[in-house]
């Protein structure tokens, strides 16, 4: 390693640094991280503000633990909330209104754990939704894809086990929930609910269980797939936008650094910023407002934290009959009846389990349709695939109809409509909502892709009208610049691809599907304007440009 | 006694004891069933005036739905025996007269003064002993236990008008209406009388001391204000995941596009 006819440093620093980097290497590393090249855009930084929320949720996190006690034991709360005053309720309950009466800046803190939590989930769903518009999940970065998607459940996980914690009303209207999903589980349903609960709901265990699942397992595993995903970043280096210069096999951007280390380490402090800002001046989840949990009351506008909130608006959606047509089946074994109660287990798991598996499965489906087995670095305009575009769009509403359905209650009051009704709408837009994204979003992208052909063949309107010598008027039109025609005409182009026969000669069916769901994809397509297409719109009515002899220059 | 005694062989002395018998079983049952029509008995102390003047209001304005005497139509219900409470919650809130016919009557500027609506409430009460209009005894919150208040509005009034009295949605365009400004005495009267869709939480069910209670918890709460920040509407998570979705990433967008632009 470091022999002393190598390199002797002068300064202090210097020898410091040298004195670890000959034990540690770390020059190497700083090499290799300090050099990789993050392209400059604003939609790439959610992924960051779920890294900083996260180092936020274990600080803060970290600070509650010290003072909270996750035991169920009934004690009388004699605290400084005086309207909870005498009142029984379980130690978890009592220490969580300690934390917020009677510790300093407990109550900060709570808040700050708890809006990091919601910002948390938040920006990672927008991130996992930017890299899905944007093709960022193609090859090679399917895996890390499905890390991402371990990683939001695994942050359902975890805000589900945080929001039971106080063993308030809410969140144990909350756990009766999950309880009764898994009670309509035949056969096994009452046996997983006495295990989790150790007992008859509510019991006296739930609370250290989920406790122990919250702080332990649960971050410990987001901290390992954390560690995946950022290595697999790093291994498949950054996706950029289409443009100038951009290729393929190229970054374009800042070195880490020392640019952009500057820029990520002073985000930190601006995400920590924010939340504290919120946190200080907007109060979250007041459990002395919803009181202690006791089976019987269930308040109005109960509701669980926004990303569980999909599920909870599927439950309510759900019908307990449909016209004569109970959905509570009976089942007859040999040991006696057991139910199957769907109108419980259809809405609490097929919905969400369908947005999951298709979203898990979505780059091998994307493969299998387009044939396109390519490393793509080079992201997609999401309107140069409108088919994907169409897709995610309708899985947007499926989602956002069901969370709508969560605060049905609250869109009647506040809008002064009938509940039923808005029950009704939404069990309509359930099934027809995806339907009209698809196709709407289909058409816009298309629509715009149009417009982008449009642009490049006869460029943009200059807004300046002529009037021609017999009267006519007509609009000048500026051709667009060379950059700018780069970024519209060159774009990733899906084509329509007939079923294929295989080595034998033989058209398989999985083959006739694809072939057709291909078709219905692609069979609409806008292509890309070719030289030749361009030469000729050039050749018709070059004239009519404004600046027409610049670009050419240009082009020249 | 002698007299009595002597005439115990009389052949209608079983007809007597019997009658005898079923009048003070009857006084008994009436006096413990009804604890609050005696209330309302010794609350009373309109004059025949005042319930006069209550009947000309009255049939000016509550007649068209409520009938000549009270009798109730197609359009509204009857109102003998709903007690002076039921007029002086509705009336003294705006709520009657009713601007429109539609789920339940909405809150609108009070139409009448304290002395016209004590007339009417008078009137509607001298029509059949109701829920009368509750003691101050009863609506004086430094006498109730806010904590106990506490317990019996999350058993008997949260799942309705919302954990924080924040209110909320009933079927087919019915609601229950947030608490927050509302008087004392109205909450104390909407329990009494149950108006719109509320039941009725008679004094067996929920006691006057109770009442007060209730009134004493949401009193205090309201005093209280929100400890930590903007209540957000007291509406849970939903305002929550808006605020958090609309203003939290709002601004981290605004801050992230600062951070990746570049002078020009």
């Amino acid at each position: 390693m470091a022999s002393p006819n190598e390199y002797t440093p002068s300064t202090a620093t210097g020898r410091i640094a040298n004195f670890v980097d000959s034990r540690v290497g770390a020059s190497g590393m700083v090499k290799e991280f300090g050099r990789k090249i993050f392209p400059d855009h604003w939609s790439f930084m959610f992924g960051e503000v779920a890294l900083y929320t996260f180092v936020l949720l274990l600080l803060s996190g970290t600070f509650l633990t010290f003072f909270f006690d996750p035991s169920m034991t009934h004690v009388t709360y004699n605290g400084s909330y005086v309207p909870l005053k005498g009142i029984g309720m379980s130690t978890a309950m009592a220490s969580t209104l300690d934390i917020s009466f009677d510790v300093r800046g407990g109550l900060f803190m709570r808040q700050v754990h708890h809006w990091s939590a919601l910002l948390f989930v938040a920006s990672l769903s927008v991130h996992m939704l930017r890299v899905f518009f944007t093709g960022a999940f193609r090859r090679p970065r399917e895996l890390n894809w499905v890390v991402g998607g371990v990683l939001l459940i695994m942050g359902l996980a975890a805000g589900f086990t945080g929001y039971s914690l106080p063993d308030d009303l809410l969140s144990g209207n909350g756990l009766r929930i999950i309880d009764g999903v898994m009670k309509a589980l035949p056969i096994v349903g009452t046996y997983l609910s006495m295990f989790f609960f150790g007992g008859e709901f509510p019991g006296l265990h739930v609370i250290p269980r989920l406790y122990s699942l919250h702080i332990m397992i649960v971050p410990a595993v987001i901290i390992l797939l954390l560690v995946i995903h950022l290595f697999m970043v790093v291994t498949h280096k950054h996706t950029q936008y289409p443009g100038p210069g951009r290729t393929n096999d190229n970054v374009v951007g800042f070195p880490v650094g020392p640019v952009y280390a500057a820029k990520a380490g002073g985000f930190f402090f601006i995400v920590f910023g924010i939340v504290a800002f919120i946190s200080a001046l907007f109060q979250i989840n007041p459990v002395w407002n919803y009181g202690p949990y006791d089976p019987s009351p269930v308040s109005a506008g109960t509701q669980p934290d926004w990303y569980i909130g999909f599920v909870d608006g599927a439950l309510r959606l759900m019908p307990g009959y449909l016209g004569n047509f109970s959905l509570e089946w009976v089942i007859p074994f040999p040991w006696g009846d057991n139910t199957l109660i769907l109108s419980v287990l259809l809405p609490a798991l097929v919905p969400a389990g369908a947005l999951f598996a298709v979203m898990f499965a979505w780059p091998w489906i994307e493969r299998w349709i387009t044939k396109d087995n390519r490393e793509h670095h080079l992201l997609d305009r999401p309107r140069n695939a409108p088919f994907r575009t169409a897709v995610g769009a309708a899985g947007v509403v499926f989602y956002c109809v069901m969370w709508a359905a969560a605060s049905s209650d609250l869109i009647a009051t506040h809008f002064h409509i009938s509940l039923n009704d808005v029950t009704y709408w939404l069990r309509t837009l359930f099934f027809l909502g995806p339907i009209f994204a698809f196709w709407l979003t289909r058409r816009i992208c298309l629509s715009l892709q149009r417009k982008d052909r449009e642009i490049v063949l006869h460029g943009r309107e200059a807004g300046i009208i002529q009037m021609s010598p017999e009267g006519g008027f007509s609009e000048k039109h500026e051709e667009v610049d060379v950059y700018k025609r780069y970024l519209l005409t060159n774009f990733n182009d899906n084509k329509y691809i007939p079923a294929q026969p295989d080595a034998a000669g033989h058209v398989s069916g999985s083959e006739k599907r694809r072939a057709a769901i291909s078709k219905f994809f692609f069979e609409d397509r806008v292509a890309p304007v070719t030289p030749a297409e361009l030469e000729a719109a050039h050749a018709a009515h070059g004239h009519h440009e404004v600046e027409g002899e610049k670009q050419d220059s240009i082009e020249k | 006694m002698k007299a009595l005694s002597k005439k115990r062989r009389h052949p209608l002395a079983a007809v007597a004891l019997l009658l005898f018998g079923l009048l003070v079983t009857g006084s008994l049952y009436t006096a413990a069933g009804s604890v609050s029509e005696a209330k309302a008995a010794e609350t009373t102390s309109a004059s025949a005036a005042d319930v006069e003047e209550g009947q000309k209001l009255f049939v000016a304005n509550c007649a068209t739905c409520h009938g000549m005497n009270a009798e109730g139509s197609e359009e509204g219900p009857s109102l003998i025996g709903v007690g002076a409470a039921a007029v002086d919650f509705q009336v003294g809130t705006g709520r009657m007269p009713m601007q429109m016919q539609g789920p339940q009557a909405q809150v609108k500027p009070v139409q009448f003064d304290e002395d016209q609506i004590s007339q009417m409430s008078a009137y509607v009460a001298s029509l059949g002993a109701g829920p009368a209009i509750p003691d101050e005894e009863y609506l004086d919150t430094t006498k109730g236990d806010a904590a106990h208040g506490g317990t019996v509005f999350r058993v008997n009034c949260a799942m309705c008008h919302n954990a924080a009295a924040a209110g909320g949605a009933l079927t087919r365009g019915k609601f229950a209406p947030t608490l927050a400004g509302v008087s004392e005495k109205h909450i104390y009267e909407a329990m009494a009388t149950g108006p719109q869709n509320m039941p009725v939480f008679n004094d067996s069910n929920i006691t006057p001391d109770e009442k007060r209670d209730v009134v004493t918890f949401l009193k205090t709460i309201e005093a209280n204000g929100s400890a930590g920040g903007a209540a957000l509407g007291s509406l849970g998570p939903v305002a929550e995941g808006l605020f958090v979705w609309t203003a939290g990433l709002g601004i981290i967008i605004a801050f992230t596009i600062w951070l990746t632009s570049r002078p020009s």
